[in-house]
């Protein structure tokens, strides 16, 4: 078992496997952000408990930082390892005759999403560890007694420029998931049988959730 | 047709290379793109030049020797043939064709267009073969029905001509086409099950010594296959190599 | 010296068992101390590489290719003949042996023939062992196919790729032996000298390619399986590399050459488009199962076709000729390669050939498509189809059957064959002949083995279809591990063969000699200028029909341009550095001398048998009046040449045929 991550296709697969947790975090995070269009309250308590619950805080946000860590230090060992296969470029590459954009620039379209993941921790992440953990504030009430989350929410899409930002960095995310929920399933082995539809499943999921993300930001924009 | 080429020239494997302009006039649209190669070598070498090195052999399509890297695509701009297969049609008159040799640290060059693909046989040596002795001695051919579907997919796999046209392409300059097809030809067959797992374990282990790149799923090697060599024999792999270790 | 063939007594069916029996061992403890030299990594010397190293000898293997896996047998299409009988159609190794020395025109060795049928039904087992994704039925079990116009199905295939799995499976096999350390594989080295000591071959000069460097190479025997000499016409289907430097060096060294004029030509080759052509493209010979060959009538139509005023498809039936048909009644388009190729000859010498060259006749698949088309239509229930329906669904079968084909010619020619008749024209393919080898596959020289189509065995004067990988792989699996270890057994004390003697010093010499001469001759034309000149006097002079003037002819122009070239070649580099113009070189060199003694061999015979035809040599009268007549009075014998300095000067030794177990018939397809 650890021969197999230390050859190249165990890490494409340990790659994959980091991939699929982060996709599905990706649909949770989507489930939850979408209620704050539908109903204030919903997404309050659904945040309350993610926030608040010992389960999610002290076993899967860990689990998360890892994954999210070590995907991203994967794949820039897989780039560097890369990189290094071939000393001498060409002199004409005509990359577009055999590949997608989204395939050949995954480790762009990947930095993009660190930027903005790295924006997101400030935005987010931080003021609610500061909140709770810092001063110690776990009741997640505002002075006014109601829930803190929606209204926070609100409150960070007022900027134009951040929710410039979150769009662009979806549509990184889209350019991402568009080559890598595919290549997640072909480094697992898929076989072709199945790929088909997991191709067109893929399509689906790589525009309908960044999409689904562009839309939130752009809602809260627009109604607050 | 007149063309302008514009060809990769390295004296040896120690020297460093450049790119070389040069001229050739009257090429005919019947001729191959090998033969195009002649006529530039045959100028060459009446100018008192080197002419320029490049593998050759079978000239139809399917001894993998020929291996030269055209207007930014392995085996050029055709799909599913070689550069010895490829016609001059595919060019205008005028045009400017670029001519590279196959790039991969595993490829190291020799000479101008001429690259060392010796990575590939330590590959195959590593454990491309099923261990049965050559003496004849063995069970009669038929003793062992294999479904027709799975000896069409293992001739799939089998007819890979070693040209290395996927590294080439590749990005990453990743083998992983070439050691999924042969990994693939034997466990699609009864007769390679025996060895499954040190087979793949082993090719694998010698694929990442020999410094090729590791596949990141972009076809670029399927695409550019002569013989079409489908990216399922990468996902074969990969499922072989987890089984093997798990 | 005369010949001695060594062939065993005994009735035919027990000779290669009870030689078997006879021979001498080599115990395993003495195999590892000695060596064996294999040159050429084909069908042939990669499966005789991988078996004397599993048997435990120490095995140095050459080739100048990057890889053993491209060796030339990696382009045979159409499939390996075996005496299976898996088809219960009759077959038996009887009568794969009578089918083998009937095709070769009965100039060839009943007892090696019969062998090579014996040994055939291993050759699958041994390769389905090894993972050959051979073609299968629905069943499972392997699926055969007729070929070459015998009466059984008795050929595996495997897609239209055979060669190329065949060869992958003994490179599998190599690589398993080279990874056990039992081969030493040296890639991209070129054969250029044997080294004899005491009479015996003991080593060989070699030419790193890459860095140009002479490396010695001592062995206690040495094994040439380094493919035909097809290029001596320029153009062949051979490949570009494909040479007979090794075995003409041997001949030189005392091995006899054994009927060089056998040569096939094969009649479907896609033709010539110009001057600057490197090599022809061979189509499988099962398109005349369904194609007609024709030319146009009057020779007006000829003429406006190759000026493009008219178009094939617009030629009535009335003004075209079906020749094969017309001359051969009963086999029609199927007549065997060598008489096709001499029909297609003919017709276009008269004046008749269809494209620009003058060297094309044409391949029309319309007739099939109808009929196809109609069988299909009555098949799907089709009522009152029309005639574009009929041709959609004929193309339909077509494709089914020869759609790589017709996709490989269309990649070439740029012209659909579905729409407009192929044309084609018969290219060299396969030389029959070769180094004389006695039953042990021995040369002439002491130690020194010749297999595979290097050598001149087991198909006569005409091969079979299917039949060049089925003696490559018996010669190198099956046949030479025995007959070696019996050479062999007298060496387990001689020990390791220094390289520091003088006969190796006399022969690294020779070649370095040879290799400073080209580079510093600073003549005024290149190698293929030569080699384009022998081709053109090869094909016109020494190649599907011949006769006495025109080979006297060519002996003579051979030789002066020959002379010519060793005085105004030009060869451009260095010798210390790869330098393909290098290479070249040597080999048209060789060609040269071989091409003189090839047009001598085949003005000594004067008989037409199957590959070779001489125009002096046919029936006069009856039936057959036009057609090849074999001399089996004068000329049953294999005719082996002993190097005397000058391919002229070379002195004949005949190896009388004796046919114990076949009647000898004519051949007739009238």
């Amino acid at each position: 078992m650890s021969g197999l991550f230390k050859s190249s296709i165990g890490r494409k697969v340990a790659m994959a496997l980091s991939a699929i947790f982060l996709m599905i975090f990706l649909l949770q995070h989507f489930a939850i952000n979408i209620l704050s269009v539908f109903s204030a309250d919903r997404f309050n308590d659904v945040s309350h408990f993610m926030g608040t619950n010992f389960f999610v805080q002290f076993l899967l946000q860990p689990v998360l930082i890892f994954g999210v860590v070590f995907h991203f230090v994967m794949g820039f060992m897989l780039e560097i390892r890369n990189r290094n296969a071939r000393t001498i470029s060409y002199a004409k590459n005509n990359g577009s005759a055999n590949t997608t954009w989204m395939s050949r620039n995954m480790i762009w379209s990947g930095l993009a999403i660190l930027a903005f993941i790295v924006l997101h921790f400030i935005d987010f992440w931080i003021p609610e560890i500061n909140t709770k953990y810092i001063q110690g504030d776990v009741s997640g009430l505002l002075p006014d007694g109601n829930f803190r989350y929606f209204e926070e929410l609100q409150h960070k899409f007022e900027n134009p420029i951040r929710v410039g930002a979150y769009v662009v960095a979806f549509v990184f995310l889209a350019l991402h998931l568009l080559h890598g929920f595919a290549s997640t399933f072909q480094s697992m082995g898929a076989g072709s049988m199945r790929r088909a539809k997991l191709q067109a499943f893929g399509k689906a999921y790589a525009i309908i959730i960044p999409l689904g993300f562009i839309f939130i930001a752009l809602f809260h924009y627009f109604n607050h | 047709m007149n063309l302008t080429l514009k060809i990769w020239r390295q004296k040896d494997a120690k020297s460093k290379g450049k790119m070389v302009s040069y001229q050739v006039n009257d090429i005919s649209e019947h001729m191959s793109f090998l033969e195009m190669m002649d006529v530039l070598n045959e100028q060459l070498i009446n100018e008192g030049q080197e002419p320029i090195a490049f593998d050759h052999d079978c000239r139809e399509g399917i001894c993998g020797m020929c291996s030269m890297y055209i207007n930014g695509e392995a085996h050029g701009p055709d799909r599913g043939v070689t550069t010895c297969q490829l016609h001059m049609r595919s060019f205008k008159d005028g045009d400017t064709i670029t001519i590279e040799p196959f790039r991969a640290k595993a490829f190291p060059v020799i000479k101008d267009l001429v690259v060392d693909r010796s990575a590939f046989e330590r590959i195959q040596q590593a454990g491309g073969f099923i261990s049965v002795n050559t003496s004849g001695n063995t069970q009669d051919a038929n003793a062992i029905p294999i479904s027709k579907h799975a000896a069409d997919e293992a001739m799939d796999s089998a007819t890979c001509i070693g040209c290395g046209a996927c590294v080439a392409s590749c990005k990453n300059a990743s083998a992983m086409l070439f050691v999924g097809a042969k990994v693939s030809q034997y466990a699609l067959l009864p007769q390679g099950q025996i060895e499954a797992t040190d087979r793949v374990k082993n090719m694998v282990a010698q694929m990442d010594l020999e410094g090729f790149g590791n596949c990141t799923n972009t076809g670029a090697c399927e695409v550019e296959c002569p013989k079409g060599i489908s990216l399922e024999n990468i996902a074969r792999m990969n499922r072989e190599l987890m089984k093997a270790n798990l | 010296m005369s010949l001695n063939s060594k062939i065993p007594q005994g009735p035919i069916k027990d000779k290669w068992t009870n030689y078997k029996n006879s021979i001498n061992l080599v115990n395993p403890a003495n195999k590892r101390s000695l060596d064996i030299i294999v040159v050429g990594t084909g069908l042939a010397g990669g499966s005789a590489a991988a078996t004397l190293a599993e048997l435990g000898y120490n095995v140095k293997a050459f080739c100048y290719q990057d890889s053993p896996r491209r060796a030339h047998s990696i382009a045979a299409q159409g499939g390996i003949n075996a005496a299976k009988n898996y088809q219960g159609d009759g077959d038996s190794i009887y009568r794969l042996f009578y089918d083998t020395v009937k095709g070769g025109d009965y100039r060839s060795r009943e007892a090696n023939v019969y062998r090579l049928a014996e040994v055939s039904a291993n050759i699958i087992d041994q390769c389905v062992a090894q993972g050959v994704p051979f073609a299968r039925d629905y069943g499972g079990l392997l699926d055969n196919r007729s070929f070459g116009g015998v009466l059984v199905s008795r050929t595996f295939y495997a897609k239209g790729q055979t060669g190329q799995q065949l060869l992958l499976g003994a490179y599998s096999a190599m690589n398993r032996q080279i990874a056990r350390g039992k081969i030493e594989m040296h890639n991209r080295h070129e054969m250029l000298d044997v080294v004899k000591i005491d009479g015996k071959a003991r080593g060989i000069i070699a030419r790193n390619l890459v860095t140009g460097e002479i490396e010695r190479h001592s062995a206690h025997a040495v094994v040439i399986a380094s493919g035909g000499y097809g290029n001596v016409y320029f153009l062949s289907t051979n490949a570009m590399g494909s040479n007979a430097t090794a075995a003409w060096k041997v001949h030189k060294k005392g091995a006899y050459f054994a009927n060089p004029c056998y040569t096939q030509i094969h009649p479907t080759c896609i033709p010539r488009s110009g001057d600057y052509q490197s090599k022809l493209t061979l189509m499988s010979e099962s398109l005349r199962n369904d194609g007609r060959i024709w030319v146009p009538k009057n020779i007006e139509d000829v003429k406006a076709i190759r000026e493009g005023k008219l178009k094939p498809v617009d030629i009535p039936e009335e003004n075209r000729d079906y020749y094969l048909e017309r001359r051969y009644p009963a086999f029609g388009n199927l007549v065997p390669r060598d008489v096709a190729s001499r029909a297609a000859k003919e017709r276009c010498d008269a004046g008749y050939g269809v494209n620009a060259t003058g060297e094309a006749v044409f391949l029309d698949f319309k007739s099939a498509i109808e009929r196809y088309g109609n069988e299909q239509a009555k098949i799907h229930n089709i009522k009152n189809p029309s005639k574009a329906k009929i041709t959609e669904l004929g193309a339909a079968v077509i494709k089914e059957k020869y759609g790589n084909l017709f996709q490989m010619y269309e990649k070439i020619v740029d012209q659909d064959p579905y729409k407009t008749p192929m044309m084609i024209y018969p290219a060299t393919h396969y030389t029959m002949g070769g180094l004389w080898v006695d039953y042990n596959l021995m040369t002439t020289v002491p130690g020194l083995y010749c297999i595979g189509e290097a050598n001149f065995s087991d198909h006569g004067a005409n091969r079979l279809g299917a039949s060049a990988l089925m003696q490559g792989l018996a010669d190198g699996y099956f046949v030479l591990p025995y007959t070696i270890g019996d050479y062999l057994s007298n060496d387990i004390r001689t020990g390791k063969i220094p390289t520091d003697t003088p006969e190796f010093d006399e022969a690294e010499k020779e070649v370095k000699e040879r290799i400073n001469f080209f580079i510093n001759n600073n003549g005024s034309h290149s190698v293929d200028h030569f080699h384009k000149r022998l081709g053109k006097v090869m094909w016109d002079k020494v190649g599907m029909a011949r006769n006495a003037k025109g080979l006297t002819e060519a002996m003579a122009e051979i030789k002066a341009i020959r002379e010519e070239f060793w005085k105004d070649v030009k060869v451009p580099g260095t010798a210390n550095e790869m330098n393909p113009e290098l290479e070249k070189a040597g080999r048209v060199a060789d060609f040269l001398e071989l091409g003189e003694l090839f047009a001598k061999d085949a003005l000594m015979r004067n008989e037409s048998c199957g590959g070779h035809f001489r125009e002096e040599s046919v029936e006069l009268e009856g039936e057959q009046k036009g057609e090849a007549k074999r001399n089996d009075k004068d000329f049953a014998f294999v005719a082996a040449w002993e190097y005397k300095g000058e391919p002229a000067d070379a002195v004949l030794h005949k190896e009388e045929l004796k046919f114990e177990n076949i009647e000898l018939k004519q051949r007739s397809y009238k």
